[in-house]
């Protein structure tokens, strides 16, 4: 099967910077190689990071205190406002701390199985390594992670893991750990190391001689475009779940960083590997502008259920026992209501395409306590789960104690993202990438409690060594006037062209078509057809944006509508580059399934024949065709086997 | 739901600014307060007119992003809930709701419902950290932390920045916020070391920052999204004299 | 505005304790206003003890309202542009609300006071008349407006020391959970006796009990 029509295959590409040898010593030897900066000269290189979360947050302060001169740029108010904060559950470590036989080599191979045999070996290799480092610095830091009595560290077991490597600080990991990062960065600013700038939004890329060289923002207070160059350029914008409008995303995470870079060359790694979450509270109508994530920890006591019954409308209460489908264990006896979380989601988007769903639209599930309650007592239940019940009430009114909780699988991460190599580096030269903007570790699913781990390690342990590698490598000069002038031009041509247009729909509602789009086809199951007809209806939505968009206001001021818009036009084209990918890739892997590629039990087939590779997408142009290079995986250490959870 | 509201307007900085009206005729009572914004926003553009400006970002209570004085209280009527997760079913069809900005001279209005709360990082920046950099760590258990000492210093390190302590004190002071990280970070023991220059440099850099003082109302914690509580407060009381006047800060 | 409240409130209880002496009678109560001027003799001379606790209260007082004056003028600076809808009170209790214009009645009450019973020169009786019979003659119920005034000010100095007490541990970084509750009763004990043991004179001479 060709889809050559949609469009070009390229060369092959590779990963030319991780070292030969065996996977354990390659980190080791490749801090060895890389070449230093003297400390002198560390001052004259300029740095520019561009998002302060966990990756930003952390490059940021460990540059900084290196010595370099940073500049670094959010959109929010504050540093501290980046949406790593929401993250809930953990971060895992192969601390063994448990003596749970967990050691650096299980980390990797359950992340590498965990990700469905579609990341690079090396790389996750570092991850595991470098974990244990990341929990001694937080702690340093003064993270107030969850102890015990005995005054030691505290682990959960999370997401399906046999072993307890999960360090927590209650429901708040996240937040306690970019604090931890925004701490230290700012403690970089007031030392004059690191030049802050907050409501700051990157626009385009400088490039000069084919190297990233700087940046052009626009102060989304005054309106003002101003450009920025430096040595080097680091990209820590978070991920692009809000191509689906509705997701758990930050209401401003948004993809134009990448995108713009993207445009220029930098390669786009997987963009159709997305995660959906199966735990999040359902629609409750069309002014939703946000999901909102219940914890996973649910369903170690949730029974999730929905009526055998199609369109039954009784209440929960109504309906007895043996009219209720309790449906993952059914159909996965040994893991039950613990099944991964694609495994969940898509379970839950199976019955509710039956008819079976239950809540307002029919797109909700079960979530029942009432076992629960009756095993361990509702005292126990309200220690282990009270706040999150009580978050569920604020939200719907109901409340959980008494009915069973509603929920819906929601878009939660995004796995794909700007291709790097070992070094983190895109295919524009002087262009870094790191934590959720870029492809790298996490394959085609990635593990709970994984995100905070990878967002880390990269900011503050390999970036600095790899950075600094280029700055040793390349002396650069002052940027010419040209590159500069023409990349202001471009920005203030888009932002022309966004407020020219003066239709007559508000960008919402473009935002909200599209994501209706990406979400029925190409969302939790992915079809041909329907990919092909998400290929049809999102150039033209395009179209229409560019045609009928009504972008209020002026550009010189504090404009949310005009900010919106940008990203918007982003999201129209980076939709289309997803469900290429989706389409191109004819198989089920991890958190792309396609419904043509499953086994007789409605199980996902991987195809390590044909796709046990990375897709690197490659500019081509305004509706042009994109490019396809491929990067083979290859696995040394962690064979390929199919996964299963019956 | 019918509802009036009535909401600042501030073209900028140096504008006067002032409350207008707007009526809004059908809100789902399940939206959220910042969604039914949102539709208010939609019905001022398919009208041509410019919508509202207000900050927001996660919408799940963790950001601090959003704030909104909503009828004289900062997030609005129910407790221990940010702006964001406030639900519209708290509100009765037909009223009248007020919307403020947050009113602080260290939280200059930017237009409409927007401030800039950057003196909250002047404030981090000028001692809200423990010096740790990277790669020095020493192994996390090497020092343990008695667990009552970690779960407090965990309430205190749940502040999310968000504002609405300033917002509700009558005298705009900025004590439950700064005391929250210096007692957070005067929990723990790898706080010790720069305990005493921490809190005498950040209460400075809040003072030089505009707020005012603290008389000791409370209205902080009872508009606190995360409860954060006066204890805190009086820790940062506590530390700061034995800085000064006991003469710990060398 | 802890340590100087602190001194005030010292204060407080000792002059209505020795209020408490009118029910003693008029020799005992006239004796032992006596017994403060002549408090230290012979080992210094008349009045001086007196007249040191006045100064010390006299200058606790003006520091006092000058922080209050300091943090009021400090709180309007910090917010220059005031809320448009009236703006709700969630803090608990009562008394938090009082301190201001509390204080400001408890000033003016306390000057007139000193016009009263320190400089004579508002007292019915005047320079002729023994403390005692300056005291009866005040709370005559003919002079109910005066019995009044006084009242209103003392049951406004329960409240500020309701709020005061506790608040001042507060601001000395005294109070912990552990002791919260222990100050609460404190605060709350201390501001109902002395309003009570105040208020019960001119209760009393009103209604010639005493007298």
């Amino acid at each position: 099967m060709t889809y050559d029509s949609f469009y070009k295959s390229g060369g092959p590409i590779a990963d030319a910077k991780a070292p030969a040898g065996p996977v354990e010593d390659r980190w080791t030897t490749r801090k060895f190689q890389a070449k230093l900066v003297n400390p002198a000269n560390k001052r004259k290189k300029k740095i520019i990071i561009i998002g302060t979360g966990l990756a930003g947050g952390s490059a940021g302060a460990t540059l900084g205190e290196a010595g370099y001169h940073v500049i670094q740029f959010c959109f929010q108010d504050s540093p501290r406002r980046a949406h790593s904060i929401a993250a809930q559950g953990g971060i895992n470590a192969a601390k063994n701390y448990r003596n749970d036989g967990d050691s650096v080599h299980r980390l990797f191979y359950d992340t590498v199985k965990g990700g469905d045999f579609r990341a690079r070996e090396s790389n996750v290799h570092r991850l595991a390594e470098i974990s244990t480092q990341i929990i001694d610095q937080c702690v340093a830091q003064g993270v107030p992670f969850a102890r015990e009595y005995g005054g030691l560290l505290d682990n959960r077991s999370f997401g399906g893991t046999q072993v307890s490597r999960t360090f927590y600080a209650r429901g708040q990991t996240g937040q306690q750990l970019l604090l931890g990062a925004y701490q230290a960065l700012m403690r970089q600013v007031d030392a004059g190391n690191v030049e802050l700038h907050a409501r700051h939004e990157m626009l385009d890329l400088i490039i000069e001689d084919g190297r990233a060289r700087g940046v052009v923002v626009r102060d989304l207070i005054s309106g003002e475009i101003t450009s920025y160059t430096a040595d080097a350029v680091v990209l820590a914008s978070g991920g692009y779940g809000n191509v689906y409008f509705l997701s758990t995303n930050a209401m401003g995470s948004n993809v134009t960083a990448s995108w713009r870079a993207h445009r220029h060359g930098a390669y786009f790694g997987n963009p159709c590997y997305t995660q959906i979450h199966p735990t999040c509270i359902p629609v409750s109508g069309d002014h939703q502008s946000k999901l909102t994530l219940m914890s996973e920890s649910l369903r170690n006591d949730g029974r999730v259920w929905v009526p055998k019954q199609r369109g039954d409308t009784r209440k929960p209460a109504d309906i007895p026992e043996d009219e209720r489908d309790y449906y993952l264990e059914r159909i996965y006896p040994s893991f039950g209501n613990l099944v991964p979380r694609d495994i969940a989601s898509r379970a839950a988007k199976n019955v509710c395409d039956e008819g079976r769903g239950v809540g307002p639209g029919g797109l909700g599930v079960y979530l029942d306590f009432a076992d629960a309650i009756e095993r361990l007592g509702l005292k126990a239940v309200e220690a282990k789960y009270g706040n999150l019940f009580e978050m569920y009430e604020r939200i719907t009114g109901e409340n959980p104690y008494e009915m069973p909780m509603r929920i819906y699988p929601a878009v939660h991460y995004t796995m794909g993202g700007l291709w790097v190599d070992y070094d983190l580096e895109s295919t524009i030269p002087g262009l870094f990438v790191i934590g959720e903007a870029n492809f790298s570790d996490h394959g085609a699913n990635r593990l709970g409690a994984s995100a905070l781990m990878q967002g880390l390690a990269d900011g503050y342990f390999v970036l600095p060594t790899t950075v600094g590698n280029y700055l040793a490598e390349n002396n650069l000069g002052e940027v010419g006037e040209q590159p500069v002038a023409e990349a202001e031009q471009r920005v203030k041509d888009q932002i022309d062209r966004l407020l020219s247009v003066d239709g007559d729909r508000s960008v919402d509602s473009f935002h909200r078509e599209l994501g209706h789009i990406m979400w029925e086809y190409c969302g939790m199951e992915r079809t041909e057809e329907g990919l092909r007809k998400a290929l049809d209806l999102i150039p033209a939505l395009r179209k229409e944006f560019w045609e009928r968009v009504k972008v209020t206001g002026k550009g010189e001021e504090l404009n949310q509508q005009l900010e919106k818009a940008g990203r918007v036009a982003d999201f129209l084209e980076l939709a289309e580059l997803m469900v290429i990918d989706a389409l191109h890739r004819a198989e089920s892997c991890g958190g792309h399934f396609r419904a043509e590629s499953q086994d007789e039990d409605g199980e996902a087939k991987r195809d390590d024949v044909n796709f046990a590779y990375v897709a690197a997408w490659e500019w081509a142009g305004e509706d042009k065709q994109p490019v396809l290079h491929k990067e083979a995986l290859e696995f040394e250490y962690v064979k390929p086997s199919q996964r299963s959870y019956k | 739901m019918k509802l009036k509201l009535r909401v600042w307007r501030q073209n900028g900085p140096k504008d006067k600014g002032k409350m207008v009206e707007y009526k809004l005729d059908d809100i789902s009572p399940d939206a959220s307060f910042l969604e039914m914004l949102d539709v208010l926003n939609e019905e001022l553009i398919a009208k041509g007119e410019e919508p509202v400006a207000f900050d927001h970002d996660c919408r799940e209570g963790i950001c601090g992003m959003c704030s909104l004085v909503i009828n004289g209280t900062p997030h609005g009527p129910e407790k221990m809930t940010t702006t964001c997760q406030l639900h519209m079913r708290k509100f009765k069809d037909g009223e009248t709701i007020d919307v403020e900005p947050w009113r602080a001279k260290a939280f200059p209005v930017v237009k409409d419902l927007v401030v800039d709360r950057s003196a909250f990082d002047d404030i981090i920046a000028a001692g809200g950290y423990i010096t740790a950099p990277t790669g020095t760590a020493p192994e996390a258990h090497a020092t343990p932390v008695p667990k009552p000492d970690a779960d407090k210093a965990f309430e205190a390190a749940e502040c999310i920045g968000c504002g609405a302590c300033v917002a509700a004190c009558p005298n705009g002071s900025a004590s439950l916020f700064l005391g929250a990280k210096v007692s957070h970070l005067g929990l723990m023991p790898q706080g010790q070391p720069e305990r005493w220059d921490r809190v005498v440099n950040m209460l400075e850099a809040h003072d030089d920052a505009g707020f005012g003082g603290c008389t000791n109302t409370g209205e902080c914690t009872a508009a606190c999204p995360k409860g954060i509580s006066q204890d805190f407060i009086s820790r940062l009381n506590s530390d700061y004299l034995k800085a000064t006047a006991g003469g710990k800060k060398k | 505005m802890a340590v100087t409240g602190g001194v005030l409130v010292l204060y407080l209880v000792l002059h209505m304790v020795g209020n408490l002496k009118i029910f003693y009678g008029a020799e005992d109560f006239n004796h032992y206003s006596h017994w403060l001027r002549t408090l230290g003799e012979p080992a210094v001379p008349y009045r001086t003890v007196l007249t040191a606790i006045e100064v010390v209260l006299a200058l606790s007082i003006v520091l006092h309202m000058w922080s209050a004056i300091s943090l009021g003028k400090r709180a309007a600076h910090a917010r220059p542009v005031k809320y448009k809808s009236k703006k709700k009170s969630h803090a608990q209790g009562y008394a938090v609300h009082t301190m201001r214009y509390g204080g400001i009645v408890i000033a003016l009450y306390v000057i007139w006071h000193l016009l009263d019973m320190t400089f004579l020169v508002v007292n019915p009786k005047g320079r002729d008349a023994t403390p005692y019979e300056r005291v009866i003659a005040d709370f005559q119920p003919s002079h109910w407006y005066i019995t009044l005034f006084y009242i209103v000010a003392v049951l406004l100095v329960g409240l500020h020391l309701r709020h005061g007490v506790w608040s001042a541990m507060q601001t000395l970084g005294l109070r912990s959970p552990r002791n919260d509750r222990a100050l609460r009763a404190l605060a709350a004990t201390i501001g109902a006796v002395v309003a009570l043991g105040f208020i019960s004179v001119p209760v009393s001479v009103t209604f010639g009990w005493v007298g």
